[in-house]
């Protein structure tokens, strides 16, 4: 449902991103691994149509995203990183204008917010403002965002990060729920959450991909079996190595 | 039609963060005091120093108030966008750029010919105290909002080159203030030995047109100047946010 081909992006001289190729499909959630720095939401906006790649190509649900982005971008829902928010509005409305641009109007409008605030229990703060709300809420806020229309692809940037314990499961929880129809990527610095939530896994290091497979894959790529020590020698070793 | 629909979105949206921030009445309020004091103080209220009763000189102030008020009105409009981040939603859902910067124009706009139309009473005034030309209020209103929506467009374009509120607003107000004066006899006297260079700067300058609309004469030409400038400005945005290399 969801493919990038030979994405490249360079910001001066930092190569950011450096011939990215993969694909999602339907069913899959898959996890984008690496260090700081690596460029996994260089490639996340170029997926989401907001940075345009320096050369290669992504394609949602058959739309590209460079000649048709609106329909492409119509089939995305997106949780960029550190849960950007109009500080000014209310969670309510916030969602409200969401769902409003995403082509809902009246009683259906209601109920789509409806139902968002409710699977990310937001029912208490829904009439606070946003710049108000603790980080956790609003990462919460920004994650109803994306999944209030139900799209067929979901892109996310560290959507656990700063929620406590019992929020983190409810969120996996989430996102588990939803895979069966739909293609999901997330990145996540979380070991754990990969192999709680992840169907396949991409470790990207300076902007290449350096191990694609599932988790239980890629375990094997180490003698320990564990997922740190895979992470570890695959990124720190290349550091070193040059 | 959908891409009505989407402007609209975004212009309910702008006009609403407008007024759900507390500056928005300052701006209102300090627009609506400046413009009312300058016009019956400075230079004199016509109908006691020429014995007319008109708005000639709330006309005449208009250019010189907006620099403060529409540069503080705008100065967020991308700005505060790129800084939140929260333009990274906005440029990925399913709306094109050109339907977020027109919503925002449209906003902004609106919030301040709000402004120009509570600025009423001095009608109310002039009437009291005398008889005015209708006509040339009504025409000099037009002008007013015609002007009002060059410098939103300017506002709009340098907002979008920064994070930075602050700098979008020195900018846009060096920038209005450029286009302002380049009519006016100060400059334009600078250059009276070459005839063809009064003419460039003049006919590009806000002052000039906004001039024979304050005379009562809505020139097709005037109108036409208004919505390139606007025209232009929001192109040059596009293609600025468009550009943006970061994020
Ligand atoms: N707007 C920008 N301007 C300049 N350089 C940038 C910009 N955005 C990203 N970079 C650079 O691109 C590289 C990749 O950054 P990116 O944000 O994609 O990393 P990341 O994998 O998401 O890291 P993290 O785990 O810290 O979120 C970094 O070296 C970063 O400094
Ligand atoms: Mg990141």
């Amino acid at each position: 449902m969801l493919e990038a081909k030979d994405l490249y992006k360079s910001f001066g001289s930092i190569k950011a991103v450096n011939g990215i190729s993969f694909s999602v499909a339907k069913g899959e959630v898959l996890g984008f691994l690496g260090p700081n720095g690596a460029g996994k939401t260089t490639t996340m906006r170029m997926l989401t149509g907001f940075l345009p790649p320096a050369s290669g190509t992504a394609t949602v649900c058959g739309h590209d995203m460079l000649s048709n982005p609106v329909e492409a971008k119509a089939q995305i829902g997106y949780l960029p990183e550190n849960a950007p928010a109009y500080d000014s509005m209310t969670v309510e409305n916030f969602l409200k204008f969401s769902a409003e641009i995403r082509g809902y109007r009246g009683k259906e409008l209601q109920t789509k917010v409806e139902t968002a605030m409710e699977r990310c229990q937001l029912r208490d703060v829904q009439r606070q403002t946003i710049h108000t709300l603790s980080k956790g809420y609003r990462q919460r806020t920004c994650f109803a965002q994306a999944v209030l229309s139900d799209p067929p692809v979901l892109i996310m940037d560290e959507p656990t990060d700063g929620l406590d314990p019992n929020q983190k499961h409810t969120v996996r929880k989430m996102i588990k729920e939803m895979s069966s129809n739909k293609a999901i990527i997330i990145s996540t610095h979380i070991l754990e959450e990969v192999e709680a939530v992840c169907t396949r896994a991409i470790i990207i290091n300076k902007g290449c991909i350096v191990a694609n497979g599932t988790p239980d894959e890629l375990k094997k790529k180490s003698d320990t079996g564990r997922l740190d020590d895979v992470f570890r020698s695959l990124t720190i070793g290349r550091e070193e190595s040059k | 039609m959908r891409s009505l629909m989407n402007i609209a979105t975004i212009f309910k949206r702008e006009l609403k963060s407008y007024f759900e921030a507390p500056v928005a009445y300052v701006f209102m309020v300090v627009f609506l005091v400046l413009i009312g004091a300058l016009t019956f103080m400075w230079p004199g209220f016509p109908l006691f120093e020429r014995g007319v009763a008109d708005l000639a000189s709330f006309f005449a102030w208009i250019p010189i108030v907006y620099l403060l008020l529409v540069p503080a009105s705008t100065m967020g409009l991308w700005a505060e966008e790129q800084r939140t981040g929260t333009i990274e939603l906005l440029l990925t859902m399913p709306i094109t750029l050109g339907d977020a910067i027109i919503g925002k124009f449209l906003a902004a706009w609106l919030f301040i010919v709000i402004g120009l139309a509570l600025t009423f009473p001095v009608i109310i005034t002039v009437n009291y105290l005398g008889d005015p030309d209708m006509g040339v209020i009504f025409c000099g209103y037009i002008g007013a909002a015609l002007l009002a929506g060059c410098y939103v467009a300017v506002g709009l374009f340098t907002s979008a080159t920064t994070k930075s509120q602050v700098i979008s607003f020195v900018l846009s107000l060096t920038i209005c203030f450029i286009l302002v004066m380049a009519g006016t006899p100060f400059i334009t006297n600078l250059f009276s030995e070459w005839a063809w260079v009064i003419t460039v700067v003049s006919t590009l300058s806000f002052w000039t047109h906004f001039e024979s609309i304050q005379r009562g004469v809505l020139d097709m030409g005037d109108i036409i100047y208004y919505l390139s400038v606007m025209t232009f400005m929001i192109f040059a945005t596009y293609i600025v946010i468009d550009n943006r290399k970061s994020a």
